[in-house]
């Protein structure tokens, strides 16, 4: 087993099915999956304009309550995410570095005015999680349909795929926990 | 698969930054620049699959980049970002040949959409460019043996004149491979991915040849079921050749005059004009100054055509061509035949450079397929040459030792290129009276 992965849930964002997450991640990664209740000041990364957290800035700020130095920290926001350039993102983290972020704002069935589905948005998150964690771990966009690393823009598409990394993708996770 | 690259000019650092890292996880090798002029020294580094330019930029500004860009590389796919959204930029950007056009913020859908559409119209054009080459490849011409000096300076008129849209009369006797470098010239020309369309015009009646040429309409005359498309419709983009120009009809010839003069006519039976735009290459073995003088063929249409003239030489005044290009025949047919290549015994090989090919290189070409199916050993001797010793060789009007010494050491000369030193070690004799036979014989090297 490789160094462990923080699964940080930020600022009282604590949903029902949280450890359930926690369980579905330790399946499929080789690492340890520690869970992380954390609460810092968000307000420096919310752009008024926008009505949204600067994803880079929040990331940064995350990264300062890694717990241990050579493990990674994913945190975990019910916060609508943007960089500058883009209208939102799902998530985003530092390409083979220690720390990624992934809002569940847009992944919640409410958001497209559906009814409110808890399963589904687990299942949503934990893709999201598993998708950022792998460019933490050096991984880029996969050409696998059912892969978790295959780019999602839109909700349908985090649907599409599966909660688990294709073999290739899944071999190079593997070889960085050894 | 190599790694795609991509260039981001924007002057607001968290823009490339949050790009960057965006295209990274895409799997892009991404490099940024944060104005003009530094994208102009990373562009000039090597060239970029895709270039993501912001429009409103301190000093140079995205339209003009563009331009620079183009001057650069022209095929580099540019995708425009602006956080000022109008329809004039977009425009002016889109006529500059941006391949689409994004406003900051961008939906992540968008942005993902645009850079797939533009990767795979990269990928087409690259596609096509690769398959252009290949059908290039696969419609070369029969390779033209040129080893002697009068070949060469043919080979350097086609090249010369290949490039331009010039109109070429190729002129020499029968069999010395008009056609052959018909084809190469349009094989060279910017023509070559259209059709060249052949046709001889000595061998087809008058009659036909007009429905030939210019195709017909239904129920133009009787026979004509259908609408058939004549070979100058069918050359559009391409070349028509026509051999045997100067065996045309005076009929043939105003209508030929007609439609070089405007690339217009009508098929027969037909009321409708048909463009054509084609490039015309004719060849003739023909006298053509004789026959405008006779009033057989058209003076203005005479100098219509003969705007380049390509004089192929006969066979017997490019003896160094004899033998490599009866190897390549050898070659050639031993492929076809599914039979070892047979090398020529050093007598079939005097023989050959002693005949005087009346037939050109279509007559050595028989020779050696012939000599090839009754060939039985290893190496092809004079009896599996069909060239009669009482030939035209050997009738010379002269029948002087001197005449025959003359013209032998003329062959040898020719046959190397006019190297004394090797012709001499041919012949037998030294250099001093290879010279002394040179200067007493008159000949030219």
């Amino acid at each position: 087993m490789g160094p462990p992965v923080f699964v940080a849930f930020l600022n009282g964002y604590t949903p029902l099915w949280a450890d359930q997450a926690i369980g579905r991640l330790g399946a499929i990664l080789p690492y340890p999956i520690r869970r992380m209740d954390l609460c810092f000041d968000l307000r420096p990364y919310y752009a008024p304009e926008r009505r949204q957290h600067h994803a880079t800035l929040l990331l940064a700020a995350l990264l300062r309550h890694l717990p241990e130095p050579r493990g990674k920290i994913v945190g975990v926001t019910s916060e609508d995410l943007f960089i500058p350039v883009l209208t939102f993102v799902f998530g985003q983290s530092q390409l083979d570095g220690p720390a990624a972020i992934v809002s569940t704002y847009r992944l919640h069935n409410e958001f497209y005015g559906l009814p409110a589905d808890e399963g589904l948005l687990r299942t949503r998150t934990v893709k999201e999680v598993l998708h950022e964690l792998g460019h933490a771990f050096g991984l880029v966009h996969c050409r696998d349909q059912l892969c978790v690393m295959r780019p999602s823009t839109y909700v349908e598409e985090v649907d599409l795929k599966d909660a688990a990394f294709c073999a290739a993708c899944h071999a190079v996770i593997a070889a960085r926990s050894s | 698969m190599n790694q795609r690259k991509i260039l981001i000019v924007d002057d607001e650092l968290s823009v490339r930054k949050s790009l960057e890292e965006w295209f990274r996880e895409d799997g892009f090798q991404v490099e940024t620049a944060e104005d003009g002029e530094a994208a102009l020294k990373k562009l000039a580094a090597g060239p970029f699959d895709i270039m993501v330019i912001d429009l409103k930029m301190p000093g140079m500004d995205g339209i003009t980049l563009q331009k620079r860009v183009r001057e650069i590389d022209r095929d580099a796919t540019i995708v425009i970002l602006t956080a000022y959204a109008s329809v004039e930029t977009a425009v002016e950007a889109l006529k500059q040949g941006a391949f689409d056009y994004l406003t900051k913020p961008v939906d992540p859908d968008d942005l993902s959409h645009v850079v797939r559409n533009a990767l795979r119209q990269k990928e087409l054009a690259e596609e096509n460019l690769r398959l252009k080459e290949k059908v290039s490849e696969l419609s070369l011409p029969t390779p033209i043996i040129a080893e002697s000096p009068k070949m060469h300076h043919v080979l350097d008129l086609l090249r010369t004149v290949a490039e331009t849209d010039s109109t070429v009369v190729i002129r020499g006797e029968s069999g010395t491979g008009k056609e052959l470098i018909a084809r190469a010239i349009h094989a060279q020309s910017r023509r070559r991915y259209f059709p060249i369309v052949a046709v001889n015009c000595g061998s087809i009646p008058e009659t036909l040849l007009e429905s030939e040429l210019f195709g017909h309409e239904k129920g133009a005359f009787t026979g004509a079921q259908y609408r058939r498309k004549g070979k100058i419709e069918l050359a559009h983009g391409g070349t028509l050749f026509l051999d045997e120009i100067g065996d045309i009809s005076p009929k043939m010839q105003i209508d030929l005059l007609r439609v070089l003069e405007t690339k217009r006519f009508t098929r027969l039976g037909g009321d409708q004009e048909v463009t054509s735009d084609f490039r015309l290459v004719c060849a003739t073995n023909k006298d053509l100054e004789k026959l405008v003088e006779e009033k057989a063929f058209r003076e203005d249409l005479y100098y219509r055509i003969n705007v380049f003239t390509i004089q192929l030489p006969p066979l017997r005044e490019r003896a160094g061509d004899i033998l490599p290009l009866a190897r390549h025949f050898v070659q050639k047919y031993a492929r076809a035949m599914a039979k070892p290549a047979m090398e020529f015994s050093p007598e079939a090989e005097a023989l050959m450079l002693a005949y005087r090919w009346p037939g050109n290189v279509r007559e050595l070409e028989n020779a050696v397929e012939r000599a090839m199916v009754i060939g039985k050993g290893p190496a092809i001797r004079p009896a599996d040459l069909p060239l009669a010793v009482d030939g035209p060789a050997s009738n010379p009007k002269d029948l002087s030792l001197e005449a025959l010494e003359k013209q032998h050491i003329e062959r040898v000369l020719a046959q190397h290129g006019g190297n004394v030193t090797r012709s001499a070690q041919v012949l037998g004799i030294d250099r001093a009276t290879l010279y002394h036979k040179i200067k007493r014989y008159g000949i030219r090297r």
